[in-house]
C-alpha cells in the first residue's frame, strides 16, 4: 500500500501531492472530533501529548538522525524550557523573591517562547562545547551523565534560594493564551465549542507542523549537508571546508532549541512541572521513537514517536477490559506488560527491520545494495 | 627558482610526551609532485595532518603561498586551497558518489563552474560516472579512491595532498590509481604524495623525501632517489 500510494503521488506530481498533503491536514484538523465520538473524551489529551513527544523526537533526529552525535541526556533541554516558562509565567518567584516579584512573574507565552528555546539552545551549547572532541559511546556517556545534573539540580535547588522549588514542582503555571483567548478553557469559536484539550491540540499541530517544516528545511540545506558528511567522516569533513566544530555546535543547539520550546509548551499545557517528568527514561524513550521510526528520517520519526507515545494508552485501554472479560480479573498490568512488549519490539525490530519502520532514503538504499551484493 | 607553493621548516609535532615528527624542512614548488617516502611509523601521515591543519605542531614554521599557516583551521585551510585525500580515503559512505564529489566543492559557491567541475571529474573518472548514483560506502576500495580523489579535486585545490592512495588496493588497482595521480601532475597541479610503496611513488614524482622515525634522511630527485643504494636497500629489497 505505501508504495503504491508513493507510485500515485510520483505519477501525479504536483498538484496531486499538495491534494494529498491538503486532505491530511484537513484529516488532522477533524482528528479530536473523531477521537471524542470513536474513542471517548480522554483521547485527545493522549494525542496533544503524543505530539509534544513528536517535536521532542524531531529535535533529537537533528543531533542523532542528521549529525550523528549520540544525545542519551536530551529530555534535560525539555526541562530546560519547561522550568523556563514555570518561572517566568507563575506566581512561583514571589516565593524565592518577594521584594521584587511580589506576585511572582506573569510573562505572555509569545515572550517566553522564544526565550526558552534560547535558554535552551545556549545549555545545548554548553553541552556541546566540552564534548566536541567525543564521539560514540564515550558522548553518550557525558550527555547522559548531563541530562542527569539538570534533573538534580531541578530537585535541589530549593535551598538557599527556591528557585524550582525542588520535588514538589512548580504549579499553578498560567496557560498559554492565543490572541487574549486562554486556551484553559472552553471556548466558542464559530459556533464550535471546543474544549482546552482541543484548543491545545491545534496549538501542538501547528507547532508541530513548524518543526516538520524546518527539519525538512534543514535537511536539505548546506548546513544539513555539512552535519551529514560529520556524521559520515569527521577528518574528510574539516578537509572539505567544513567548521565541523561550530557545525556541531550549532546541531546541539537547534535540537536543544526544538526541546526547550516544546518543554515551555508542556509546562503551559500541564500547569505544572516537576523534576520526575525529565527521568532519563524519557530522553532514552525520545531515542527509541528516532531509532524505531527511521533515524534521520523525518516521516519515520513521526511514526516512531506516534507509536511510542500511544501504545501505553492502547494498551491501558485494551489488556485490562480483555483480562477482565478472560479471567475475570487484572492478571498482568499494562505497565509492566508495556515494557514487555517495548523490549520484544525493539528486538525484533533489530533483526528485521534495523534502519526503522520507515529508513531514511540513504540507509533504504544502504540495505537494498547490500541485498543486491547477496543475490550476485 | 620559483618562490615555493609550499614551505615547512623545523616542524616538530608530538603526540602528549611523544614526538613523531622530530624537526622536518621540505617544500613544494608549484606544478611538482613531490613524494614523501618511509616505512610505517616514520611520521608521514602525522606530517601531512598537521599541514592540514588536523594536528597541531609544537614548534616550527609553515608557508603556503608566502602566508603562514600558524593558527589557521583546517577548514580554512581547505577553503584557501590545501586539500587533503585523508588515509583510509574517508569517503562518506552513506551519500551517493555524486554527493560525495558534490560535498568537495563546498567551500565554493559558483554553482555553474562546480556543474561543470563535476562533469570533468566524471571524464577523468569514468568509473564513478557509471556509478554517481550509488552509495560511496558500496564501492571497491579502488573506487572509493577515486572517488576521495575526485571529492579533493572538486574543491579546486593548488595543492593535492594524497595520503596513501595505494593501500589496501589490488595491484591493478594501484596501477590505475597512480596513472591518474600521473595525469592530474599533468595539468599542472602541486602534489604531496605521502607512500609507502617506495618504488611506485618515486617513478611519478619529480622530487622526494625518505623519511624515517620522525626525520628526514635523505632528499633529491626522484630519479636518483631511486637509483641511491640506501633508498634500494630500505625500501625496494634489491
Amino acid at each position: 500500500m505505501p508504495n503504491a500510494l508513493k507510485k500515485f503521488l510520483k505519477r501525479g506530481g504536483k498538484h496531486q501531492q499538495r491534494l494529498a498533503i491538503g486532505l491530511m491536514l484537513g484529516a488532522l484538523l477533524l482528528l479530536p472530533f473523531a477521537t471524542d465520538a470513536l474513542l471517548g473524551r480522554g483521547w485527545v489529551r493522549i494525542v496533544d501529548f503524543a505530539m509534544l513527544y513528536i517535536m521532542l523526537a524531531l529535535g533529537l533526529n537533528i543531533v542523532v538522525g542528521y549529525a550523528g552525535l549520540l544525545d542519551l541526556g536530551y529530555i534535560a533541554f525539555f526541562a530546560v524550557g519547561a522550568y523556563c516558562y514555570a518561572l517566568t509565567g507563575s506566581p512561583h518567584l514571589a516565593l524565592a523573591f518577594p521584594m521584587a516579584f511580589p506576585d511572582g512573574l506573569h510573562l505572555s507565552f509569545w515572550i517566553v517562547l522564544p526565550l526558552a528555546a534560547l535558554v535552551a539552545g545556549g545549555f545545548g551549547v554548553l553541552l556541546g562545547a566540552p564534548t566536541l572532541r567525543l564521539r560514540g559511546d564515550y558522548l553518550a556517556i557525558v550527555t547522559l551523565g548531563f541530562g542527569e545534573i539538570i534533573r538534580i539540580f531541578l530537585n535541589n535547588l530549593n535551598a538557599p534560594v527556591n528557585l524550582t522549588n525542588g520535588p514538589q514542582g512548580i504549579s499553578r503555571i498560567d496557560p498559554v493564551s492565543v490572541a487574549s483567548v486562554l486556551l484553559n478553557s472552553t471556548q466558542n469559536i464559530f459556533g464550535i465549542s471546543l474544549p482546552s484539550v482541543h484548543l491545545y491540540f491545534y496549538l501542538f499541530l501547528a507547532f508541530t507542523a513548524l518543526v516538520v517544516f524546518i527539519s525538512q528545511r534543514l535537511e536539505k540545506s548546506r548546513i544539513g549537508r555539512a552535519w551529514m558528511a560529520i556524521r559520515e567522516d569527521e577528518i574528510a569533513a574539516s578537509s572539505m571546508g567544513i567548521n565541523t566544530r561550530n557545525l556541531k555546535l550549532l546541531a546541539f543547539a537547534m535540537g536543544a532549541m526544538f526541546g526547550g520550546a516544546s518543554g515551555a509548551l508542556f509546562a503551559g499545557f500541564q500547569g505544572f512541572v516537576s523534576p520526575e517528568s525529565f527521568s532519563l527514561m524519557e530522553s532514552i524513550m525520545v531515542l527509541c521513537m528516532v531509532v524505531l521510526g527511521g533515524m534521520g528520517n523525518i516521516a519515520g520519526v513521526i511514526l516512531g514517536g506516534v507509536l511510542l507515545a500511544l501504545l501505553p494508552e492502547i494498551l491501558r485501554h485494551i489488556v485490562v477490559p480483555l483480562q477482565q472479560a478472560l479471567f475475570g480479573k487484572t492478571l498482568v498490568d499494562p505497565e509492566s506488560l508495556r515494557m514487555l512488549l517495548f523490549g520484544t519490539a525493539l528486538i525484533v525490530m533489530m533483526l528485521y527491520r534495523p534502519a526503522g519502520l520507515l529508513p531514511s532514503r540513504v540507509r533504504r538504499r544502504e540495505l537494498d545494495t547490500d541485498e543486491a551484493a547477496e543475490k550476485v | 627558482m620559483t618562490s615555493p607553493l609550499l614551505e615547512v621548516r623545523d616542524l616538530q609535532v608530538a603526540y602528549g610526551g611523544i614526538r613523531a615528527v622530530k624537526g622536518i624542512d621540505l617544500h613544494v614548488v608549484p606544478g611538482e609532485l613531490v613524494a614523501l617516502i618511509g616505512s610505517n611509523g616514520a611520521g608521514k601521515t602525522t606530517t601531512l595532518k598537521t599541514l592540514a591543519g588536523l594536528l597541531h605542531p609544537a614548534s616550527g614554521q609553515i608557508q603556503y603561498a608566502g602566508k603562514s599557516l600558524k593558527n589557521i583551521a583546517a577548514h580554512q585551510r581547505a577553503a584557501m586551497g590545501i586539500a587533503l585525500v585523508p588515509e583510509g580515503r574517508g569517503v562518506f559512505a552513506r551519500m551517493t558518489v555524486a554527493e560525495n564529489l558534490l560535498m568537495g566543492a563546498y567551500s565554493r559557491r559558483d554553482k555553474i563552474e562546480i556543474a561543470s567541475d563535476l562533469a570533468r571529474m566524471y571524464e577523468l573518472f569514468p568509473r564513478l560516472a557509471e556509478r554517481r548514483d550509488q552509495l560511496a560506502g558500496t564501492l571497491s576500495g579502488g573506487e572509493q579512491q577515486m572517488v576521495a580523489m575526485a571529492r579533493a579535486l572538486m574543491s579546486r585545490p593548488r595543492l593535492l595532498m594524497l595520503d596513501e592512495p595505494s593501500m589496501g588496493l589490488a595491484p591493478l588497482m594501484v596501477q590505475k590509481i597512480f596513472e591518474t595521480i600521473r595525469d592530474i601532475a599533468a595539468l599542472g597541479m602541486s602534489i604531496l604524495l605521502v607512500e609507502q610503496n617506495a618504488r611506485l611513488a618515486l617513478q611519478v614524482a619529480q622530487r622526494g623525501y625518505v623519511m624515517e622515525s620522525g626525520a628526514i634522511t635523505l632528499s633529491g630527485a626522484a630519479s636518483e632517489l631511486l637509483g641511491s643504494d640506501a633508498v634500494q636497500r630500505a625500501y625496494l629489497g634489491a
